[in-house]
């Protein structure tokens, strides 16, 4: 594959280009379907965070998810992502925490535009160890926050983002 | 959706491969239009009644999307039910039954 075309892949799945207004506009479509979604009965799943989601700054994500609890470093929080991502589209990432009383890990790409990726709570039978594959627009550092009792435990991670490569 | 599912020492874990366009509604098609957001967003595991895992997605995840996690006091032979649901209302569900290493 040539850098040209790898290029143009990772340009479409990052979504780079794209007006405040378009961005507006898909946001109000999420609203719509949101409203759909809370009319079914019954629901087995929890209310998604989408202003969480939503938040173009790590800040209004943090405050969205959280509110305001104090937020400190650990070194008890691990972060496996590779050093040099030859693909933004695709990132595999795995964090573990040995923090007592997880109750929640929070995934976020800080120069996404909507950095909030992904949220999992720690379950009472579900270990603090979760995989996934995320994108990341650019070189940019993977911010991981961890809940326990009334704290936010976080540690950072830089990946570099090989944009247009296709390594080699 | 794939889910694969493994037992070692009362701890299980699961793998699961969602086929899903996972579209962040910030890209543009060939004529320039804007491709509506499609993602899921919101992930759970079922084990003898009880969730087992719970996680919320955004845009940010990539394509046909990847998760892992691992939980503990399952066996061989038993079922785990993964369902997941998309900001259109799409939703899938499936068994999967617990295997030996």
């Amino acid at each position: 594959m040539d850098g040209s075309f790898c290029k143009q892949i990772l340009m479409k799945e990052v979504g780079m280009g794209v007006s405040r207004r378009q961005f507006f506009k898909s946001v109000a479509g999420t609203i719509a379907y949101a409203a759909v979604i809370s009319a079914v009965p019954e629901r087995v799943f929890a209310a998604w965070n989408q202003k969480a989601f939503m938040s173009e700054t790590m800040a209004a994500a943090i405050a969205a998810k959280y509110g305001n609890l104090p937020i400190e470093d650990s070194a008890a929080i691990q972060i496996k992502s590779p050093e040099i991502a030859e693909n933004g589209a695709y990132v595999p990432v795995s964090v573990a925490t040995t923090i007592a009383g997880a109750s929640n890990i929070t995934i976020f790409s800080e120069a996404n535009f909507a950095p909030l990726v992904a949220s999992f709570d720690i379950l009472p039978r579900m270990r603090p160890d979760v995989s996934l594959r995320l994108r990341m627009a650019k070189t940019a550092n993977l911010v991981v926050l961890v809940q326990a009792g009334g704290k936010l435990y976080k540690a950072v991670k830089e990946v570099k983002v090989t944009i247009g490569g296709c390594g080699g | 959706m794939k889910v694969k599912a493994v037992a070692q020492n009362n701890v299980v874990s699961v793998k699961i491969l969602v086929q899903h366009v996972m579209e962040t509604g910030r890209r543009k098609d060939e004529t320039g239009k804007l491709v509506p957001g499609h993602y899921i967003t919101e992930v759970n595991a079922q084990h003898k009644g009880e969730r087992v895992f719970q996680a919320e997605l955004g845009p940010g995840v990539s394509k046909d999307p990847y998760l892992a996690f691992q939980f503990t006091g399952g066996s061989v032979g038993e079922t785990v039910t993964i369902s997941w649901v998309d900001n259109k209302g799409g939703t899938e569900k499936a068994d999967s039954v617990i295997s030996a290493v």
